[in-house]
C-alpha cells in the first residue's frame, strides 16, 4: 500500500512536470507584459512601433523603435539572402551527393558550428570580418549591417542545413527510384522531384533559420556598430532590437520609462519568435501527414 | 472434472477504435487443462488471449462490452498487477529483458518485493528447473539473457513467468520462431506444467494444437466457431469451416 | 544528353562550393582561436584573478562562475526536464494537450536568448528579489535549456522498445516500476547526451546572464548563490568591447578556454552517443 501511495505521488509529479513547458511559455510572456505594457502609458503603441527616434535617456524620452526594427530587418534580410541559397545547397550536398564518410565529417562540422558560443563568433567577427569589410569597401568603420548579415548568415547555417537535410532525407525512396527509372539524371531528380517533395520541410528550415537570426544578440551587438538610426544601406552601422536590450538594460533603472520600453521590445521579439515557430511547426507537421 | 471454472467469458466484444476484433464470445476455461486456440491470422485469437490479463487496455482506443470472470470475479475489479501476476504470458517472440539471466527471472518477484537474496535465489533456481533450462544456464546466471539461443530464450521467458507463481499461463504462438527441436522442448514443458497450471495456447500450428491441447477452440473473423475436446475437433468437427481450416483449405 | 550531364556537373560543383563556404570557416575559426589563444594559456592565466582592470592576471573567477551557473542550471532543469520527457513518452496520449505541449517546447526553444535575460531579470532578480545572483542566473539558464533536455530525453525514452514495457507489465510490475527499472536504465545514455548538450549551451550563453548574474569585474570568488559572479562568455564580451587596450593574447586566451569548455562537453556527448549506439543490446 505504501508503494502505491509513493507511485501515486510520482505519477502526479510527472504530470505536473509534463505541463512545465506550457507553464514557462505563459510565465515568460506574462512577465514581459507585466514589465513592458507600462510603456504604453507614455507612448501609444503606434508611436512606439513607428516612432523614428530612439533617445531613451533624453528628457523627455523619445521611445520610437522604428530605427531598431529597420536595423533588425535589414540585417535579417541580408542574412537571409546569403544563408538561404548556401544553406539549402549545403543541405542538398550533404543529403544527396556526399559519400557517406564525407557526409559524417560535414555533419560534424555543421554541428561544431552550432556549438560555438555566439560571443566567441562575435569576437572572431570583430577581429577578422570587420577589418575585411572596412578595407574592401573603404569605409570609416567595418562595424556595419553587412558584417552583421554575413555573421548571422553563418550562424543560421546549422539550423537551416540540419532541418532541410532531414526534410530531404524523409522524402520516400520510391520517388527517387521512380525518377531514376524514367531516365532522369541525379541532378534532375534532385531539383524536379526531391526539392518539391521536401519543400514544406525546407520552408520550415528557412523560417527557423530566420528566427535564429532575429533572436541572435551577442554577435550582432559586437559587430554592427550599434547606431540607432534608420539605415539607408548595408554599409552603415545599425542597431537591432536584441542588441538594444542587451546594451541598454544594464544602465536602465528598474521601473523607469527606459526599463519599460526595453521590456516592450522584448514583447515584440517574443511575438515574432512565437509566430515564426508556430508557422514553422505547422509546415513540419504538414510534411508528416 | 470438479465443477469449477478458471475463466468465464460472457458476451465479450472488443473494439480498437473502429476495428472490432472479437464478437460475442462465450466460453469457459477449466483448471489444469490445456486449451488450444486455433484460427487464421486476424481471427482474434491473440486479442482474446490478451484480454485474459488485461493487456489489451494498454492501447489508447480500447473498448469492451460483456465480461470476463477470473475465479468468479470480474477482472475489471481485480487489481491489475495482481491479475497479471496470476495470469502470466509467454509471448510469440522470445523477449528477454535487457538484464542478466538471473535478473530476468527475478524481475517480477523483485517488483512484488519482500524477498531476501537467499529466497530469491531459490525461486529463480526452481523456476528455471520447471522450465527445463536450469542445467543449461546454471553456470552463467550473470550473463546477458541475449546471449542465449532462441529456444533457450523462450524457455527463460517461461521460467520468468513461472517465478511469479501464476496459476494460468497464456502462450501466444510460443513456437513461431523456433526450430522443431526447440519446439518439442517447449511442448514437453507445457505438458508437464499442466499438472499445476491452467494453460491457454494460441497457435498457428494446427498440429501443435492436436498434440498438446485437451480442448481446442476455433476462431474465425473474431467469432468463436467451435469449442470441443481436441479429438472431437480433429476427427468430427461440427462446423464445416472448422473442418476446412483443419484440412488446410484456407488460413 | 551531353547537355544534361554538363548541367549536372555544374550544379554539383556549386553545391560543393556552398558546402565549403559553410564548413571551411568553421575550421578556420577553431584554428585561429587555438593558434592565437595557446600562447596565453598558462597556469597563472587559469588560476589567477584578473588584475589591472582585466588587462593582466587570469580568468579563474570567470571559470568558476561559469561552472557554478552551469551546475545550478542543470540541478534545476534535469529533474523537471526528465519528468516532462517521461510524461510525453509514457503517459500522454495523442491528443490536443500533447500537441500544445510539443508546441510550447518548440517555442521555448525559439525564444531569443536576450528575452530569457529580460524574463530572468523580471521574475528572479526583481520579483523574487534574488538580486543579480548565481541563483537568478542559474534558474534563467535552466529554463532556457529545458527544451533541449526534454527533447533529447524523450527521444531516448521512446527508443526503448515497446515490447520491454509490455513484458514488464505482463509480469505484474506497475507502470512506474516498469519505467523505473526497464525504461529509464536503457535510456540513460540518451538522457546523458541531452544533459551534456544542455550544459554546453548554458556554458556558452551570454545574453541570459547579462542582467541576471554577471559581474563586470569581481576579482574574487562568489561566496554564496546569492552573490554575483563573473562568467566566461560575459568576460570575453567585456574585454572585447568594453575595456580598451586589453592585450589580444588575453582575449584569444579567454575565447580559447570558453571554446574548449563548450566543445569538450559536446565531444563527450557525441562519444557517449556513439559508444552506446554501438553497444545497443537489442
Amino acid at each position: 500500500m505504501f508503494r502505491k501511495a509513493k507511485e501515486f505521488i510520482i505519477e502526479k509529479l510527472i504530470q505536473v512536470c509534463g505541463l512545465a513547458s506550457i507553464f514557462f511559455v505563459v510565465v515568460i510572456f506574462l512577465f514581459l507584459l507585466k514589465e513592458g505594457l507600462a510603456v504604453f502609458k507614455i507612448v501609444t503603441p503606434l508611436n512606439f512601433l513607428f516612432g523614428k527616434s530612439w533617445y531613451p535617456i533624453s528628457d523627455p524620452a523619445q521611445l520610437g523603435i522604428l530605427p531598431l526594427i529597420c536595423g533588425s530587418l535589414l540585417v535579417t534580410l541580408g542574412a537571409a539572402i546569403i544563408s538561404i541559397p548556401i544553406g539549402v545547397a549545403c543541405a542538398i550536398y550533404i543529403a544527396e551527393i556526399a559519400p557517406s564518410k564525407t557526409k559524417e565529417v560535414l555533419k560534424a562540422g555543421v554541428e561544431l558550428l552550432a556549438a560555438i558560443p555566439s560571443v566567441v563568433l562575435g569576437f572572431i567577427g570583430m577581429v577578422t570580418l570587420v577589418p575585411w569589410v572596412k578595407n574592401i569597401f573603404h569605409l570609416p568603420t567595418g562595424l556595419t549591417a553587412l558584417s552583421g548579415s554575413i555573421m548571422l548568415a553563418f550562424m543560421a547555417m546549422p539550423t537551416i542545413v540540419s532541418i532541410a537535410e532531414d526534410a530531404l532525407y524523409s522524402v520516400p525512396k520510391s520517388y527517387k527510384e521512380g525518377a531514376f527509372a524514367l531516365g532522369a539524371t541525379h541532378w534532375q531528380t534532385i531539383h524536379r522531384v526531391m526539392l518539391p517533395a521536401a519543400s514544406s520541410g525546407i520552408l520550415a528550415a528557412v523560417m527557423l533559420g530566420i528566427g535564429r537570426v532575429i533572436g541572435e544578440t551577442m554577435a550582432v551587438m559586437m559587430i554592427t556598430g550599434n547606431a540607432a538610426v534608420i539605415p539607408h544601406s548595408l554599409l552603415q552601422p545599425v542597431r537591432t532590437l536584441t542588441a538594444t536590450i542587451a546594451a541598454e538594460m544594464g544602465e536602465a533603472v528598474v521601473g523607469s520609462e527606459h526599463y519599460f520600453a526595453l521590456f516592450a521590445i522584448g514583447i515584440v521579439l517574443f511575438i515574432i519568435s512565437f509566430a515564426i515557430n508556430v508557422t514553422a511547426d505547422l509546415f513540419l507537421h504538414r510534411e508528416n501527414r | 472434472m470438479v465443477n469449477t471454472t478458471k475463466f468465464k467469458i460472457n458476451n465479450l466484444n472488443i473494439w480498437f477504435g473502429a476495428i472490432h476484433p472479437l464478437k460475442e464470445v462465450n466460453m469457459q476455461i477449466f483448471p489444469n487443462e490445456i486449451l488450444s486456440i486455433i484460427g487464421p491470422s486476424n481471427s482474434g485469437k491473440t486479442t482474446f488471449l490478451r484480454m485474459l490479463n488485461r493487456l489489451n487496455e494498454l492501447q489508447d482506443n480500447f473498448k469492451m462490452t460483456g465480461f470476463v470472470e477470473y475465479d468468479k470475479k470480474d477482472i475489471r475489479n481485480i487489481d491489475v498487477e495482481f491479475l497479471r501476476r496470476k495470469v502470466g504470458t509467454v509471448f510469440a517472440l522470445p523477449l528477454p529483458l535487457p538484464l542478466s539471466i538471473f535478473e530476468n527471472v527475478a524481475y517480477g518477484v523483485r517488483m512484488y518485493g519482500g524477498r531476501n537474496k537467499k529466497e530469491l535465489e531459490l525461486i529463480v533456481e526452481e523456476a528455471l528447473k520447471k522450465a527445463y533450462i536450469w542445467e543449461e544456464v546454471k553456470d552463467r546466471l550473470q550473463e546477458s539473457a541475449f546471449k542465449l539461443s532462441g529456444g533457450q530464450q523462450q524457455r527463460l521467458c517461461i521460467a520468468r513467468t513461472l517465478a511469479v507463481e501464476p496459476d494460468v499461463i497464456l502462450f501466444d504462438e510460443p513456437c513461431s520462431g523456433l526450430d522443431p527441436i526447440s519446439t518439442a522442448k517447449v511442448e514437453e514443458a507445457m505438458l508437464k506444467l499442466k499438472q499445476n497450471y491452467t494453460i491457454v495456447l494460441v497457435t498457428n500450428n494446427v498440429k501443435q494444437a492436436a498434440r498438446v491441447g485437451d480442448r481446442t477452440a476455433f476462431f474465425l473473423s473474431g467469432e468463436l466457431i467451435e469449442l470441443d475436446k481436441t479429438d472431437k475437433i480433429f476427427t468430427a468437427p461440427a462446423d464445416v469451416r472448422t473442418d476446412g481450416y483443419i484440412r488446410g483449405k484456407f488460413g | 544528353m551531353r547537355n544534361t550531364k554538363r548541367t549536372q556537373k555544374i550544379a554539383f560543383f556549386f553545391l560543393f562550393l556552398a558546402t565549403l563556404l559553410v564548413v571551411v570557416p568553421v575550421g578556420m575559426i577553431v584554428v585561429i582561436i587555438v593558434q592565437k589563444g595557446i600562447p596565453a594559456i598558462n597556469w597563472q592565466f587559469l588560476t589567477d584573478v584578473p588584475r589591472q582592470g582585466m588587462r593582466s592576471g587570469g580568468i579563474f573567477p570567470a571559470i568558476i562562475g561559469t561552472l557554478y551557473l552551469v551546475g545550478g542550471a542543470i540541478i534545476f532543469a534535469l529533474p523537471i526536464g526528465l519528468l516532462a520527457a517521461i510524461y510525453l513518452s509514457e503517459y500522454s496520449k495523442e491528443n490536443f494537450l500533447s500537441r500544445i505541449i510539443k508546441l510550447a517546447i518548440v517555442n521555448l526553444a525559439g525564444v531569443p536568448s536576450v528575452v530569457y535575460g529580460l524574463f530572468g531579470l523580471a521574475l528572479f532578480v526583481v520579483f523574487c528579489k534574488f538580486g543579480a545572483s548565481i541563483l537568478a542566473g542559474s534558474l534563467t539558464l535552466g529554463i532556457m535549456i529545458l527544451p533541449i533536455i526534454i527533447t533529447t530525453s524523450r527521444e531516448a525514452l521512446e527508443s526503448v522498445p515497446y515490447s520491454f514495457r509490455e513484458v514488464s507489465l505482463s509480469l505484474g510490475a506497475s507502470k512506474w516500476q516498469t519505467i523505473r527499472h526497464i525504461v529509464l536504465p536503457n535510456a540513460i545514455p540518451g538522457i546523458l547526451t541531452g544533459t551534456i548538450l544542455g550544459l554546453g549551451r548554458a556554458a556558452g550563453e551570454t545574453a541570459p546572464i547579462l542582467f541576471t548574474v554577471a559581474a563586470f569585474y569581481l576579482p574574487r570568488l562568489p561566496k554564496s548563490i546569492f552573490d554575483q559572479a563573473m562568467a566566461l562568455p560575459y568576460h570575453l564580451y567585456v574585454i572585447s568591447t568594453q575595456v580598451p587596450n586589453v592585450d589580444e593574447k588575453i582575449r584569444y586566451g579567454t575565447a580559447l578556454v570558453l571554446l574548449t569548455l563548450v566543445l569538450f562537453m559536446n565531444l563527450v556527448a557525441i562519444i557517449i552517443r556513439y559508444k552506446f549506439r554501438k553497444k545497443k543490446k537489442w
